[in-house]
């Protein structure tokens, strides 16, 4: 078995598009209209083309809100991405105005930060573990 | 503030590496303060203990809560502190107030 594909949950999806790949940098794999307004949008890592894809799920079900709401509140990422350098791409991203909720956290040999996808979920950076 | 209530949340060592935590950074969301007790102190404590913990440091006024948008921050309050170490190190000539057995 393998993981090929995960979602999160985003309140707009060309939001979400713009987001996902102008600041994070991730690649768009596949676009495809479903119902009249929703897409099965997926967005892939530049260095794994064919790796796991992430879906950026409409979030109009009614028990997407107050799930949200809470992990928001708490401070809960909803997923977590691997980068080289997570002080680096917490400068980059704060230089694109992203709101970070926990700043760069080293703990022995991991670091991490989470920052806010403006879609409704943070999201956790970390170090690849080594 | 109750003194008896600043003792008690103090009387926990769980509750005192919080405190210490905030020291180092004020501004925590729960999430920050549980991995740093998970990954910095192996203290294998699930979120609602953290959870149950913060309430009783809000309580004595040695944490408080801030709503920030959709985030809740938790932040260090040392006021409580002082006043207590005070009792001892500089009493109030009058003697102790009456509310502090």
């Amino acid at each position: 078995m393998k993981i090929h594909l995960t979602s999160v949950f985003v309140d707009d999806q060309a939001k979400a598009e713009r987001f996902y790949t102008e600041i994070l940098g991730f690649v768009k794999k596949h676009d495809v209209p479903l119902g009249e307004t929703d897409r099965w949008l997926t967005v892939v890592s530049p260095d794994e083309l064919d790796g796991t894809e992430l879906l950026l799920e409409p979030a109009g079900h009614p028990a997407v809100k107050p799930y949200r709401d809470a992990l928001v509140q708490d401070g809960i990422p909803v997923a977590q991405f691997a980068v080289d350098d997570v002080r680096a791409e917490f400068e980059r991203l704060i230089a694109l105005g992203v709101r970070f909720t926990q700043e760069p956290l080293e703990m022995g040999p991991v670091t991490t930060a989470v920052f806010d996808d403006t879609c409704g979920n943070l999201i956790q950076i970390a170090t690849k573990p080594q | 503030m109750v003194a008896d209530d600043l003792f008690k949340a103090l009387a926990d060592p769980t509750r005192r590496t919080i405190l210490d935590e905030l020291t180092q950074k004020s501004g925590q969301t729960l999430f920050e303060i549980c991995a740093r007790l998970s990954m910095k102190h192996q203290l294998g404590i699930s979120r609602q203990g953290v959870s149950q913990h913060l309430a009783v440091l809000e309580a004595a006024g040695l944490v408080e809560t801030r709503r920030e948008g959709r985030y809740k921050f938790h932040d260090l309050n040392t006021a409580p502190l002082r006043r207590i170490a005070d009792r001892w190190l500089a009493p109030h000539p009058s003697g102790p107030e009456e509310n502090t057995p």
